[in-house]
């Protein structure tokens, strides 16, 4: 077993700051974006990309979380998991841009609920990803729009994203058998 | 996580609080556009009631049709039950049909632990009442109201410390008093039961609770919740009061001990209301009454008990 840090707290920040001029980029300002991020990481990177997009453009954007447990295909296969709390901007998301983030983009079976779980919040005109790791292997005809860092990895290893708001400390790291 | 919710008695402080925070996640999908999710679905729920109730299996429908589950009503009356089927023929019956989780209202206590413990059928079993030993979900909704009359949305993570409650009325005869004597000990709150000496059970000793014989004293001391209980008449074969009159006067939430009560003290009953016996239509109909509130609340908690027993690796778990 080895580990080996892919991103600090640095490069993280980085990344971020890049998505979020990406999201303006190809939305052409920011005009009826939504950022919500996925439970538990995702928003809190949701958060962070919703208040660098508002820094950059002088304007807030609207922004929550969108828990996605209670549309998992695979609740079967894995202990019970708790859901955490969504929130949804008041003015809701009918005929917005909504950016989903989540830290890791993996089978795409999370987003696949994600997408379910935004059609009964409501109707948005466009929906993007972001994601701050895409480690490839996917199971399902999605891909991200907007990636932090491409991270080729094998099924047997994992990636662990830690954030400050959670886990105190900040960075990414791979474990393998000879990572 | 879970495998029945058989008793509240069983749930410690981390769990109760556990599926009060899943039930508000559930309460917070009823404000959606669409209220159903598709969580349960190819799942089987089975209401097995042996005892007449139309409010607890209409909750439990709900909540197990807003989480995709198909479900089945078994009602015993006029069923192979009133052929003289047993309760073991009945859950091989289910058994045989693919049930995920049984619903079980029984007239006998412990029922539902029997089905639970008997090997007879696999599926979750969630107690909808028994006889005069539990109705874990009913306490649990309780809870859950009292949780969010004192924090709101800020609900999550809360227990009831420190809180005072009074359970009035006949304690006897009644399992949802038995099963929040147990839930509101265990998240913090301090209980006095208040009933005529008749309608308490014989021996308390091992309850944690006060017992007083006065309504009027035990309001005296401000409660922050007064639960009102059923007058029970259909269990009553025997005479534990003169008579109805005498009994609302002396153990009934009547207008005027309604209007001595501290402005934010809440009034609960579990329903169906005996108008005018244990609460007058002013207490029940009173702003702080949350008997509207308990009914809308039942539906996320069950919501909440059908999703921790059914999601997840039942094999692994256990």
């Amino acid at each position: 077993m080895s580990t080996r840090i892919v991103l600090q707290q640095a490069d993280i920040g980085r990344a971020l700051t890049r998505i979020s001029h990406e999201i303006l980029e190809s939305n052409r300002g920011p005009d009826d974006l939504v950022i919500l991020g996925i439970p538990t990481r995702g928003a809190v990177l949701g958060r962070r990309v919703a208040h660098l997009i508002s820094d950059i453009a002088g304007t807030p954007v609207e922004s929550g979380a969108l828990d996605v447990t209670m549309y998992r295909d695979d609740l079967d296969r894995n202990p019970t998991r708790s859901p955490a709390p969504t929130q949804i901007p008041v003015s809701g998301v009918d005929g917005k841009v909504v950016v989903l983030v989540d830290d890791v983009l993996y089978s795409g079976r999370t987003i696949r609920a994600a997408l379910d779980a935004l059609g009964d919040v409501g109707r948005p005109r466009v929906v993007r990803l972001a994601t701050l790791i895409d480690r490839g292997h996917r199971e399902l005809p999605i891909r991200p729009d907007f990636v932090g860092k491409n991270l080729p990895s094998a099924q047997s290893e994992r990636i662990y994203v830690r954030l400050d708001e959670t886990d105190g400390v900040e960075n990414v790291t791979i474990e393998g058998e000879d990572a | 996580m879970m495998r029945h919710l058989l008793s509240t008695r069983d749930l410690d402080r981390e769990q109760a609080i556990g599926i009060l925070d899943v039930a508000e996640d559930m309460a917070q999908t009823q404000h959606r556009e669409v209220r159903k999710l598709p969580t349960l679905r190819g799942k089987t729920v089975v209401n097995l009631f042996f005892e007449d109730s139309t409010r607890t299996r209409i909750s439990f429908e709900a909540a197990a049709k807003r989480l995709s589950a198909d479900v089945i009503n078994f009602q015993a009356k006029g069923s192979s039950v009133s052929k003289g089927e047993s309760l073991k023929d009945t859950a091989q019956t289910l058994q045989a049909m693919g049930a995920d989780a049984v619903v079980i209202r029984h007239s006998a206590s412990g029922a539902p632990q029997t089905l639970a413990n008997s090997g007879w059928i696999t599926a979750g079993i969630l107690n909808a009442g028994d006889g005069t030993h539990e109705h874990p979900t009913q306490a649990l909704l309780d809870a859950f109201t009292i949780r969010k009359r004192l924090h709101g949305d800020a609900s999550r993570g809360h227990d009831l410390d420190g809180l005072n409650v009074a359970i009035v009325g006949d304690v006897l005869h009644s399992r949802v008093a038995r099963s929040n004597v147990w839930l509101l000990d265990t998240l913090g709150a301090r209980v006095t039961l208040v009933s005529p000496p008749t309608l308490l059970p014989v021996d308390t000793s091992g309850w944690p609770v006060e017992i007083g014989y006065d309504l009027d004293e035990a309001l005296a001391t401000r409660p922050d919740v007064v639960m009102m209980l059923r007058i029970q008449a259909e269990r009553m074969h025997a005479a534990f009061f003169p008579n109805a009159r005498e009994y609302a006067r002396r153990w009934g939430l009547d207008d005027v001990r309604v209007g001595r009560l501290d402005p934010d003290t809440i009034v609960m009953h579990p329903g169906p209301m005996n108008r005018g016996l244990e609460i007058s239509a002013g207490a029940a109909d009173s702003p702080r009454s949350t008997v509207r509130e308990q009914v809308a609340n039942g539906v996320s908690l069950r919501m909440a008990a059908l999703y921790l027993l059914l999601s997840g690796d039942r094999e692994d778990t256990e």
